[in-house]
This record gives C-alpha cells, sequence and structure tokens, in this order.
C-alpha cells in the first residue's frame, strides 16, 4: 500500500503544556548581602553575578560610572593589572565588567573546579582596586577612539541623539557624552564612586550553574564581612523631569551617506504599569519577531532594508518605546511613509485572530527558549529581582499572552501609537 | 562531550541526534556543502543570495517562517566561505512542523519571482548596511582579493561588489538549487528533548521521499604559494588608522591548524595576552590589535589587525607587531602560557555545550569537516599542540614573501 504523503498540510499543532520555570533560592550572606541561587544545568561551570546600582543613574560626570566599572580589574593593592589578568585567564575563566543605565556589574564565569583558585581573585578586585593613573589613561584613550569610530556609525548617531530627543535635557538617562568629556573625568572621581556605590550595602548576587549550598559557604569567606560596607548611607538621586522636545521630527543631514538611520517613538513606562505585558504583545506584532508587520511590509515585500524592528526598554525609573532600521538613502521617504501606515493599521483595524494566534504561540515559544539552561534562568531572575518583583509577574505575562484580544490591542495602539506623540529621527538622507 | 548517534537514509542525508531533557525544546539544524567558494567568479555572493531565498516559500509550502512561528518556532541561517547553515528551534512537541518545512524547501522551492526580487534588494541593504555605510566596513572586500590571487576565497561572502547581486536571474537560482541543494550534500542534527527513536521515522517519512543528486565533486583551484610580499593603501573617513597583516596558513583538516590556532590565542586572546600587554598596555601603540586565524577549511589566512591609536605612525606600529611576531618565532612559548591557552580552549567548549543550538552546530561542523566525533575529539588537538610546534608554525608562516598587508588611513590623519 503505497501512501502518499500530504506536504501541503501543516502537521497538526501541539500547544505548550504548563510551562515551568526553575526559582532561584535567596539567602544572605552574614553581612545581610542577598545571594540567589539556580541550581541547574549539566556542565560543571558556575557564574558569579554581583549587581549594584551604579549605572548611569548614579553618575555625576560622564563616563564615571562605566570607567570605574571597567577600572575595577586594572590593579589593586597587590596585584597590577597584568598579574589579575594572568590569574584568570590561567584557569579559563572570564571576568566581565558591564554597565548600563541603572546598574554595574561585575561577573565571573568558571569552571566549577577552579572557583577556589578564581573567587579571591574577585574579592581583590571588588575590594582593593587602586585605580591607576597609567591604566585610567589607556582606558580613556582608547574610549575616545572608540567614541569616534562610533559616531561615524548613522545607527550609533541615531540612537544616542534619539535618547536625548525623548527624555530631553534634565535626566539621568539622557545621554550627554560629547568628545570633551575624555578629558575632564578625573581618577578621583572614579575613587569616590567607588567608595560610594561599590559596597556590600549596595550590593546583590545571582550564582547560576552547576552549584549547591557550599557555594554561600565560599562566598561568605570572601564577601560576608563587614570589611567593604558603605560608611555613609547611599545617597538619593535627583530624578530629574523628563521633557522631550517639543519638535517632532528630525533630519540630521549626512551627505555622503548610502543608508539613512531612522527612529521612531515615544517615551512610554517600564515593566511596572499595568499596561507593559499587552504592550509586549502589541509590540511583538509590529516589530517584534521576523515575520512582525514592520519586517513583512518594509524588508520581505518592499526589500528597503536589511532589517528593521520595534522595541520596549524598561528602565528602573522611566521606559520608552522606538522603531529602528537603516534604508537607502533613495527609499528612505517611501519607507517613513509605510512605518506610519503600520502604526495607523494598528490603530484602525483590529489584528486578525489568525495573526494574533501565531504572535500569542510564537511569543510563549520565545518565552520557553528564554528559560533554557542556568545563565538564561539567571537573567530572567535578574529581570525581576532589580525590580523587586516576584515570579507571579511571568504567570502575568504568560496569562496575558493567552487571553488578549483583538479591542484591547487595537484600544492600546490608539493610547500609546497617536502619530501625534512620536518623535522621527532621520540620520543620513531622506 | 556530547553524546549523539548517527544514521544515513538512503539518498545519502546523513542524520544525527543528541539528547537533552533538560530542556523542552528541540533543534534542527541542517548544513548544506555549498559555501562562497563554490561560486562563479562572475556570480559572486550568490550562495549568500540563496540562503535568503531559502525563506521565500518552497513548492507545497508558500511561506517558511509563518508556519513556524505558529508553533513557537524561531530560525535562522548563514552562509561563510565554506557552507550555508540553516538552524531553528521549536517546542519538542511540535517537531515535526521541522521536518514539514526542511523536507520540502529540500525538495523543491516554490521559485517565486517577487521572491528574488525583493531578495535581491535586502542582499543590496545588507550590503550597504555592513559594508559600505560602516567604518573599516570595506576591509575584507580588499584584503581578500589582495590574499588569494586563484582560490575563490579571494571574494567575501556577500559578494564582489553589488552588481553581482544585481545580475541574478531565476535561471541562476533553479541551477544552484539542483546543484547543491540535495540531501546527499547535506547533514541534518537534531538536538535537545527528543530521541534517535522519535527521529528515525519522521526523517524517513519526510526527507526519504527526497531523490538523491548527483555527486558534487569539488575541483577549486589550489592558490599558489606566494613568492612576495604585497601592499595595499586606502584613505578613507575614518577617524583612526588601521592595519591589517594575513599571511597564508594551512587548512583546517591539517594538525598544524590548532598550532596556529593557540599561537593567535598566545599573541592576543585577553588582558593576559602578549599583544594586549606589550601594544596596547606598554607602548601603548594600539587602541586594539588582535591575531587570530580565518578558520577556513581549504587553506586560511592567519590574520593579525590593529587600530593605531592617534598621532602614531603606521610604520612604527607595524615595527611594534612584527617585533612581537619575531618573538614567537625565535624564543619558545613557555609552558605556563601555553597551558593557559590550552585550558581557555577546555573551559570555552564546556561553555559551547550549554546549549542545544550550540551543540547542533558543533557536531554539524564537526560531521561536514571529518566526521561528528571530532566535536569531543577536537580538544586532544589542542591539548597536543607543543612549544616548539609553535615556533615551527610561527616560521614557517609568518614571513615577508608570505605576507599581505593593507594600510587604512585615516584621511583626517594626513591632514
Amino acid at each position: 500500500m503505497i501512501q502518499t504523503l500530504d506536504r501541503k498540510t501543516a502537521p497538526p499543532f501541539h500547544a505548550l503544556e504548563k510551562i515551568r520555570i526553575a526559582h532561584a533560592l535567596t539567602q544572605k550572606l552574614d553581612n545581610g548581602v542577598p545571594v540567589s541561587i539556580i541550581n541547574a544545568g549539566t556542565q560543571d561551570l558556575v557564574k558569579i553575578e554581583f549587581v549594584f546600582s551604579a549605572g548611569v543613574w548614579e553618575q555625576s560626570h560622564s563616563l564615571q560610572a562605566s570607567c570605574t566599572n571597567a577600572m575595577l580589574d586594572e590593579g589593586t593593592k597587590t596585584k597590577t593589572a597584568a598579574e589579575i589578568a594572568d590569574s584568570i585567564d590561567y584557569y579559563g575563566a572570564f571576568l566581565e565588567q558591564d554597565v548600563n543605565q541603572d546598574w554595574a556589574y561585575l561577573t565571573l564565569y568558571t569552571l566549577v573546579k577552579h572557583l577556589p583558585s578564581v573567587l579571591p581573585v574577585m574579592e581583590d578586585v571588588l575590594k582593593n582596586p587602586l585605580f591607576p593613573e597609567n591604566e585610567f589613561g589607556i582606558l580613556l584613550q582608547n574610549k575616545r577612539q572608540t567614541f569616534l569610530v562610533d559616531n561615524q556609525k548613522v545607527a550609533h548617531i541615531a540612537r544616542t541623539r534619539f535618547n536625548a530627543l525623548i527624555f530631553g535635557k534634565d535626566v539621568s538617562y539622557t545621554y550627554k557624552l560629547k568628545v570633551e568629556d575624555f578629558d575632564l573625568l578625573k581618577r578621583q572621581q572614579l575613587i569616590d564612586f567607588y567608595n560610594t556605590w561599590y559596597k556590600s550595602n549596595n550590593c546583590k548576587i545571582i550564582v547560576s550553574g552547576k552549584t549547591d549550598n557550599q557555594i554561600v559557604k565560599l562566598l561568605n569567606k570572601h564577601f560576608g564581612g563587614n570589611d567593604w560596607k558603605a560608611e555613609a548611607k547611599l545617597p538619593e538621586i535627583e530624578a530629574g523631569k523628563i521633557q522631550s522636545d517639543p519638535k517632532q521630527k528630525h533630519l540630521i543631514l549626512r551627505e555622503d551617506a548610502v543608508q539613512s538611520a531612522v527612529r521612531i517613538g515615544r517615551i512610554l513606562f517600564n515593566k511596572l504599569h499595568p499596561d507593559y505585558h499587552s504592550m509586549k504583545v502589541l509590540n511583538t506584532i509590529l516589530g517584534g519577531y521576523f515575520g512582525s508587520r514592520l519586517m513583512t511590509n518594509i524588508r520581505e515585500d518592499k526589500g528597503y532594508t536589511y532589517g528593521i524592528g520595534s522595541r520596549l526598554i524598561s528602565l528602573r525609573n522611566a521606559g520608552y518605546f522606538f522603531i529602528s532600521t537603516e534604508v537607502g538613502v533613495d527609499v528612505c521617504k517611501p519607507a517613513l511613509t509605510e512605518i506610519y501606515n503600520e502604526l495607523k493599521r494598528l490603530r484602525n483595524e483590529p489584528v486578525s485572530n489568525a495573526e494574533l494566534d501565531l504572535v500569542k504561540n510564537y511569543m510563549l515559544g520565545d518565552f520557553v527558549r528564554s528559560i533554557d539552561g542556568p545563565f538564561a534562568l539567571a537573567e530572567k531572575f535578574k529581570k525581576i529581582m532589580l525590580y523587586d518583583l516576584s515570579y507571579s509577574y511571568y504567570d502575568e505575562f504568560v496569562e496575558t499572552v493567552k487571553n488578549i484580544t483583538p479591542d484591547v490591542l487595537q484600544e492600546l495602539a490608539n493610547k500609546y501609537f497617536a502619530e501625534d506623540q512620536l518623535h522621527e529621527l532621520v540620520v543620513g538622507k531622506v | 562531550m556530547i553524546k549523539f548517534e548517527k544514521f544515513t537514509l538512503d539518498n545519502g542525508l546523513r542524520v544525527i541526534v543528541h539528547t537533552d531533557n533538560a530542556t523542552p525544546m528541540v533543534c534542527m539544524n541542517i548544513l548544506y556543502d555549498v559555501g562562497a567558494r563554490d561560486e562563479d567568479p562572475e556570480k559572486t555572493g550568490f550562495a549568500h543570495l540563496f540562503e535568503h531565498l531559502m525563506f521565500g516559500g518552497s513548492i507545497n509550502i508558500p511561506s517558511y517562517d509563518e508556519p513556524l512561528q505558529r508553533v513557537g518556532g524561531e530560525n535562522n541561517a548563514f552562509t561563510t566561505n565554506d557552507i550555508t547553515n540553516y538552524y531553528l528551534t521549536l517546542p519538542s512537541n511540535n517537531v515535526e512542523t521541522a521536518f514539514w518545512l526542511e523536507s520540502d524547501r529540500m525538495l523543491s522551492l516554490a521559485f517565486s519571482e517577487k521572491s528574488l526580487e525583493v531578495q535581491r534588494s535586502v542582499v543590496i541593504e545588507e550590503f550597504r548596511q555592513r559594508y559600505l555605510n560602516q567604518p573599516y566596513g570595506d576591509v575584507w572586500l580588499l584584503l581578500k582579493p589582495l590574499a588569494y590571487k586563484v582560490h575563490p576565497y579571494q571574494w567575501a561572502t556577500i559578494g564582489k561588489e553589488i552588481k553581482h547581486i544585481e545580475d541574478a536571474t531565476m535561471e541562476n537560482v533553479k541551477a544552484f538549487f539542483n546543484k547543491h541543494y540535495k540531501p546527499n550534500n547535506a547533514i541534518m542534527v537534531l538536538s535537545g528533548d527528543i530521541t534517535i527513536d522519535q527521529v528515525k521515522p519522521l526523517a524517513e517519512k519526510w526527507f526519504g521521499p527526497i531523490p538523491a543528486g548527483p555527486d558534487f565533486k569539488r575541483a577549486l583551484p589550489i592558490e599558489p604559494e606566494q613568492r612576495e610580499r604585497r601592499t595595499l593603501t586606502v584613505e578613507r573617513d575614518v577617524p583612526v588608522d588601521a592595519i591589517y597583516k594575513v599571511y597564508h596558513m594551512c587548512s583546517k583538516y591539517d594538525k598544524e591548524y590548532y598550532t596556529v590556532d593557540l599561537m593567535s590565542d598566545i599573541l592576543s586572546r585577553g588582558n593576559s595576552s602578549r599583544f594586549y600587554n606589550e601594544l596596547i598596555k606598554k607602548q601603548k601603540l594600539f587602541v586594539d590589535v588582535n591575531a587570530y586565524v580565518s578558520g577556513d577549511l581549504d587553506k586560511g589566512l592567519f590574520v593579525v589587525s590593529g587600530k593605531l591609536v592617534k598621532g602614531v605612525k603606521m610604520e612604527d606600529a607595524e615595527k611594534a607587531i612584527d617585533a612581537e611576531l619575531n618573538k614567537i618565532k625565535t624564543h619558545l612559548v613557555d609552558e605556563k602560557e601555553l597551558t593557559k591557552v590550552k585550558n581557555k580552549i577546555e573551559s570555552t567548549r564546556v561553555f559551547s555545550e550549554m546549549d542545544i543550538m550550540n551543540k547542533a552546530m558543533s557536531l554539524a561542523m564537526a560531521e561536514h569537516q571529518e566526521s561528528a566525533d571530532l566535536a569531543n575529539t577536537e580538544i586532544e588537538r589542542y591539548n597536543s599542540v607543543t612549544a616548539e610546534g609553535i615556533k615551527e608554525q610561527a616560521n614557517k608562516i609568518i614571513t615577508e614573501q608570505n605576507s599581505s598587508v593593507l594600510y587604512y588611513h585615516s584621511k583626517k590623519s594626513k591632514v
């Protein structure tokens, strides 16, 4: 019996069973520093992440937060920068530093077997940095050149200038970096910043990988004492007022550009807002995945761009939404028209059930993808911990995705995607 | 260690399965043994353009992405000099959708005119975005033809020029598909929440009926030994000068490949490396300076690249690089330094085995190069590298006559 294979019909779809997310267990070191542990995975690896609220928000000078963070491993009371690098690299470990608008991170990745060898190095870096003048000079020089290179990229200019358009001048989040700032920053400002913020009472630790409670003992030994506590109370930061530029449309002309970078968006809210989960769904439909309306129309139908997308950004004290793309200068105008058409379509027509079902399944699949493995679980945990949220946040997200209706989405589009509330920036030519 | 099982369908499709029950997802990775090196010199960029067309609908299914997203899946692909690789992840209970989609586009594409027209534009925008409208974006467009005169590595995967992409016709597309996109020219890996007993019937059902094609025999011209130093000087609107020095080296099939790879790690991997400490920190000549291997299957390149500190003269920067290279030619690397780079290889390997997509790709690449076992045994090749071996390779590769140098000047610095 020969059965012909039906290649035209899709195999039956099976909904995801209950989504389970492994939880972090939090306890405290002797000095009160919270340590959250995610024990998962099969590889003999562990990631230890120290988080400080020591981001751009906390700084009083441009570059202060990022340079302080980058200088931590550039020399301590007992070790030179080269010795520190050697003692990390020798064990195949990785020490990463990072700073964003709100937070500063110091992260160690290592094979479990080398933990006792590399943890003392991490302790030294965190507690005894010297901020040597020579290393600081090199860092500034190198950052300055990166800055100059970045400023030749239309996408970079669009990103930084757009930020200033929507936040206005007074907010800590506003991108203010100028080339002169590289000459103004002083070593003492790093030391001050370090002494204020890189302290045990401003620190949270997340451990993920193949680990257990033994690690708490080890962490207590190196980080559980009262020798790195801030003497003074942590300062309060003046928030400043968000004042988006009154003019909506902006062009930064680049005569020689072959592509224009485009940003369209607005100030919105962060993940604490009741509409946030629903807006995630609306944003996915608009520009949050490969099959989104913007990609389908502007890339897959018109071929105007290599890529286009939209995002919601959640910060500790604000949030925003933006669409971004780079398009050929010859098609920039029609691309802009199509972007506004897609926003209008979301305002004027309900999303079809077929499209919404697809997006719901995609988002749930994507959610499961995002909790795969210990490091991914740690990221997921971090995103709620930093906002003092509990895991019920993710249950609410899943429920919102499952139950949202076309009417609600259309209402949100009218509420938040009105054309007169959007800022537009083109870098290049229109 | 990635455990796997392997079988081959009658049509020649090789199938590899790695079970990992820690995840509710499955990754399907399909590697086609075709890359930019298989292109006609007058139609470059075609393998990559073709990769885009693989998403433009297949013979029985008008859209590839939509049905995959509908079951919670996500996918992507990339093209290199040597291969084209497609991968997707989806919840394991919908894995049959992956078999359905991937087998249909292996069977035949829809060959839609609209898709060709649109993807030509998309790829041209990609060309502009990544190679033309970016500071230093055209470096490889310049370096490749400088280093290779005969072998097809002389062009980048995006192609020599936009015109080649503009000129692509449907006839070309069909011919390319018929030549390269056959089950006997592909390797499929499944990893994640799936077993070989689940894979076998699905593979037979969906891929079994696809006819094999004639075996593709690759006969590429061999790059002759380089006999004199080549240089190219350009001036661009970039803020700082940069230098790129490339040297011909062995292929990835040779055991010496691992020696050269570790040599490049000693020179520039991490903040404890020689370049970092000597050229950035001590002499303050570079903002950024790297050594690495191109990792090609045919004879590849050992690359040194650096961005100069403003005000530093190009010749001083080059001299300092040469001095470091000379050290590695004349002095044996010490054991501790060698152990350090080997330890880094070991830990990087363990890190890369954390997710099912990386594991699937490792297995596919290893099977394509030699055998899937290589994904697990490659580490031994690194571990057997010796200080003497590094010195020997350094002396063989790093010579004046084997070098091609690109001096990339900032317009502003000349003023």
